[in-house]
């Protein structure tokens, strides 16, 4: 029946059989699917390569021929190869950044310990320095290691 | 004396090499698997019809990113260059997070260490950049076409001149 011919059938101009290898991957539906094909792979060579694989198969490789043939009719030099090369492109720029980004870390994590362990010396040379009458409670308020009202620093 | 010899389509498809033969300067001699694949793939007259589309000096390209292509598509019956992209693109969130990640840490330890830190003009405008580069446009037009899984794969920069197109 000519009404139900599939879009590649459609486009060949030919009696769709019942065991066409492309009717279940272009509908009537969609003309341009089987267009851009088409002209990019032509009909021969996607039957052949359809029928070369498993039917469960056919449907994602007839999506992937149909995006590639539209990547290349979009760009007719590079096809969708210019996408590939963009993509590692931003690799490559994402990569960069985020290695600086770590070294920036390491750095300022360096720097927060190198603090941190200055500190703890500056506290030690002064508990090392006081004498022991000093390291009572009323002493230690009177350098200000006590409750807020007795803040008074001094260090000999 | 014979004449200069085909090219390597001329003699796959058995015919006389023409001087002004549109394959010749792209299918030499000595690579005849060159041409075979992208026959396979493609068929012969089907990129003649593409490299006649195409200026003199856009040819070579097309040609190698045809063959690419090609390759591909030979390696990976189902997903061709589709695969690769996929995976690719996958690649690209995995490091946009990690690198967002990486960011939001610097941020923490800058207001560890100054509490009334702010943000600078720097960072933000470093942000926006990156933010630009790695959401380009494309990616949200090949959005629409790719729901593949990813290829296993790893694939090669095909525009590396010094590794393709030579």
């Amino acid at each position: 029946m000519i009404s139900g011919r599939c879009a590649a059938c459609k486009y060949l101009r030919r009696r769709c059989p019942s065991h066409c290898i492309f009717s279940p991957y272009f509908p009537p539906n969609d003309p341009q699917r089987f267009a851009c094909v088409h002209r990019i792979y032509g009909a021969s060579n996607v039957g052949k390569m359809l029928q070369k694989l498993p039917p469960h198969l056919r449907a994602q490789t007839a999506d992937t021929l149909y995006t590639e043939a539209k990547c290349r009719i979009q760009d007719p030099v590079y096809g969708c190869v210019g996408i590939i090369s963009h993509l590692h492109q931003q690799i490559h720029i994402a990569e960069s950044q985020l290695a600086k980004t770590q070294a920036e870390i390491a750095v300022l994590n360096s720097i927060a310990r190198e603090a941190q362990v200055q500190e703890i010396e500056a506290d030690s040379n002064f508990f090392n320095n006081l004498l022991p009458e000093e390291i009572t409670a009323a002493g230690l308020r009177s350098y200000g290691y006590g409750p807020p009202s007795t803040q008074t620093f001094r260090f000999n | 004396m014979g004449g200069p010899s085909p090219c390597a389509s001329c003699k796959l498809l058995r015919r006389r090499c023409a001087k002004d033969c549109i394959f010749a300067p792209y299918f030499p001699s000595d690579d005849p698997h060159k041409f075979a694949i992208v026959h396979k793939v493609f068929g012969a007259s089907n990129v003649s019809k593409m490299l006649q589309e195409l200026p003199i000096h856009q040819r070579g390209d097309a040609v190698s990113s045809l063959v690419y292509e090609a390759n591909a598509r030979v390696r990976d019956p189902v997903y061709g260059c589709a695969g690769a992209i996929s995976y690719l693109q996958n690649e690209v969130s995995k490091l946009e997070m990690q690198l967002a990640v990486a960011q939001a840490e610097i941020l923490c330890i800058q207001m560890q260490q100054q509490p009334n830190y702010l943000p600078t003009n720097h960072i933000d405008v470093q942000a926006g950049e990156k933010s630009h580069l790695l959401s380009a446009d494309f990616n949200n037009n090949m959005s629409q076409y790719l729901g593949f899984p990813s290829s296993s794969n790893v694939i090669q920069d095909p525009l590396k001149r010094e590794s393709l197109w030579t």
